[in-house]
């Protein structure tokens, strides 16, 4: 009977002030959707328009005479193909090492038996708590000849305390028994890692990987505290200076668009707007195509880096 | 024989650290072998000539930041600027809280979703990336002034990015848009986890959806909130370079320049290379302190550290 009244109750009041809160809920979530898809959209639409349209900024809801030489052109563009390479190249390598590392010590730094293990931990982990600054990180890097060299870009960021804390807490939660068992049967530490707790750890290794390869993929402090060689810059780089260039001419030609009017005399000659959004696509998206996939490893990883973070 | 194991036993626990150590070499190298760069700050050091025949100075750069009226100034602006920024992410803080609250109260899983992954891309582009959307859509070709020239509310270009008006603001705009998403998802998880019988009983009581919020969801968030909060004064000085380091340019150079992209500046802009250490090194200190006082205080109210 009680609860007959409380449903009703419910009814009632869902038709009340609850309805005004679920619509405006709809509302304003969907403005921040918005917020957040229409600056990636209103930039590939421009890249994909008629080139003299979108130097103008005439395009702002949909693309107009739609062509793609732009992404062909791109392959032409100054230093580009060589950023590319230095991108992935950075990505790929150093997450490898950083995966590798993370695992390796997350399992290690659960061995009771080594020598000081509390000690290095804490270590290790300290680390995320200072840092030196970045003049004595430049100096640094200098001494140890990693300034204009590829290493400069992975060495530093092999160890990542973050990423141990992860593959640590998730190693703990493996049941002991299994590491036991191993050693009853006579296997070394290094055939226990290899063996049993890679397969058994694989879920904690792609939230890292996820990690880890988004920040190669993003990094710029880096090289521009320790690149002058232009062969080293990353795609990230190259757009901060395509940027840099329009920033500092637009400032100049204050008042109309006549400039990049003048210099886009075709629907398909490149001009300085297509250049800087066709590369800002290029950079964004693999970031793009990889996100909404492993989205549920990102939310993981930042779980349990809350717990022991 | 008994001798014999306890002696391989050490000899075991100590190639454990063996198979480590490589990685304590780089920790150690790339950790805490640049603290011994805190020494440039007292001495005149000036590339390319090198630290060996630099002049030992003491207290000179420490000094020189609070007798200069010129560097005083200069460093109240930055102080200024990294209390403001600071100052807006601490104070509107809560935001990512009550994203989550709201967005839980959206009914449809796949429209939820949507949202969550939707906001929480930003998160995941560089600053350089952002740059360029700021760019792409405020410079005096890009969409907005496209639009409001369109509408005609002007008739010349408003450069958005190159003024000094409002910088601050601008920049908490876009630091929100890239960060709000993704520090939402601690409260989300957090709120899944909330005992379903506590809104059972609410309901039974006849409560409202509002009332439930604000007597039952927020309550349960406020430990999470807390502890972030506790993270974020800690960080109070630490806003770091590379947002602020791209806005940059000529014009809102003054009120962009936060502490972090002042030491940049300092050394890279100008080869003050010594006294930006030194300023850095300050900022350590105080930072070290701002996280002690912060853990103490957690320890104090919730009865639990968070280092």
């Amino acid at each position: 009977m009680k609860k007959q009244t409380a449903v009703e109750e419910k009814k009632h009041k869902l038709t009340g002030g609850d309805l005004v809160l679920s619509i405006s809920c709809y509302i304003i979530f969907t403005f921040c959707a918005i917020l957040c898809v229409y600056p990636f959209y209103y930039i590939f639409i421009n890249t994909i328009s008629a080139n003299d349209l979108s130097a103008k900024g005439a395009i702002i809801w949909y693309p107009v005479g739609i062509h793609f030489t732009n992404y062909i052109q791109a392959l032409h563009i100054d230093g580009l193909a060589r950023a590319t390479q230095i991108s992935v190249m950075r990505t790929v390598i150093g997450t490898g090492f950083t995966v590798c590392a993370s695992a390796f010590l997350g399992f290690m730094f659960t061995q009771d038996k080594m020598w000081g293990r509390k000690i290095w931990y804490r270590l290790v982990v300290a680390t995320m708590y200072f840092n030196a600054g970045i003049i004595p990180w430049y100096l640094t890097m200098k001494n140890l000849h990693l300034t204009n060299n590829f290493w400069g870009y992975i060495l530093p960021v092999v160890v990542s305390p973050f990423n141990i804390i992860l593959t640590k807490t998730f190693v703990e939660s493996v049941p002991k028994e299994l590491q036991e068992a191993a050693e009853i049967d006579g296997a070394g530490v290094l055939r226990i890692f290899f063996q049993i707790m890679i397969p058994v750890i694989k879920p904690i290794m792609a939230t890292v990987a996820i990690f880890a390869a988004v920040n190669q993929w993003n990094a710029f402090q880096d090289t521009l505290l320790l690149v002058t060689d232009t062969k080293l810059y990353p795609l990230q780089f190259i757009l901060y200076q395509y940027l840099n260039q329009a920033s500092s001419l637009s400032s100049l030609a204050n008042t109309s668009s006549s400039n990049s009017l003048a210099a886009a005399a075709a629907a398909t000659q490149q001009t300085a707007t297509s250049i800087r959004m066709t590369i800002t696509i290029i950079v964004v998206i693999p970031i793009m195509l990889v996100y909404p996939f492993f989205q549920r490893y990102f939310v993981k990883g930042i779980m349990i880096g809350a717990v022991k973070g | 024989m008994n001798n014999n194991t306890a002696a391989r036993k050490k000899w075991n626990s100590f190639k454990l650290f063996l198979y480590i150590l490589p990685f304590i070499v780089l920790v150690l190298l790339f950790s805490y072998y640049p603290l011994y760069g805190w020494l440039y700050a007292f001495y005149d050091y000036r590339p390319p000539k090198p630290f060996s025949e630099a002049e030992f100075v003491g207290l000179k750069w420490f000094k020189s930041l609070v007798e200069n009226p010129i560097k005083i100034a200069q460093i109240v602006q930055v102080m200024k600027n990294t209390f403001a920024m600071s100052g807006l992410t601490l104070g509107t803080s809560w935001l990512p809280m009550l994203f989550a609250v709201f967005l839980n109260e959206i009914r449809s899983v796949k429209f939820r979703k949507f949202i969550q992954t939707v906001t929480t891309l930003p998160n995941f582009i560089s600053w350089v990336l952002v740059y360029s959307i700021a760019f792409s859509l405020f410079n005096s070709t890009g969409m907005m002034n496209s639009l409001l020239q369109g509408i005609g509310v002007i008739d010349t270009p408003i450069l958005f990015l190159q003024t000094t008006e409002h910088v601050w603001f601008k920049q908490w705009l876009w630091l929100t848009w890239k960060n709000l998403g993704w520090a939402a998802i601690m409260y989300i998880a957090a709120i899944s986890s909330i005992d379903e019988e506590l809104y059972e009983a609410a309901r039974v009581d006849g409560a409202t959806r509002m009332q439930i919020i604000w007597h039952i969801t927020i309550p349960s968030l406020l430990p999470t909130y807390f502890v972030l909060l506790m993270l974020n004064i800690a960080n109070f000085l630490s806003n770091g370079m590379e947002q602020y380091y791209v806005f940059q340019n000529a014009f809102n150079k003054d009120w962009i320049q936060v502490l972090d992209l002042y030491v940049y500046n300092l050394a890279m802009g100008s080869g003050s290379y010594s006294v930006s250490v030194a300023l850095s090194m300050l900022k350590s200190v105080v930072s070290l302190v701002l996280l002690l006082v912060a853990n103490g205080f957690s320890k104090l109210v919730r009865g639990e550290s968070f280092i």
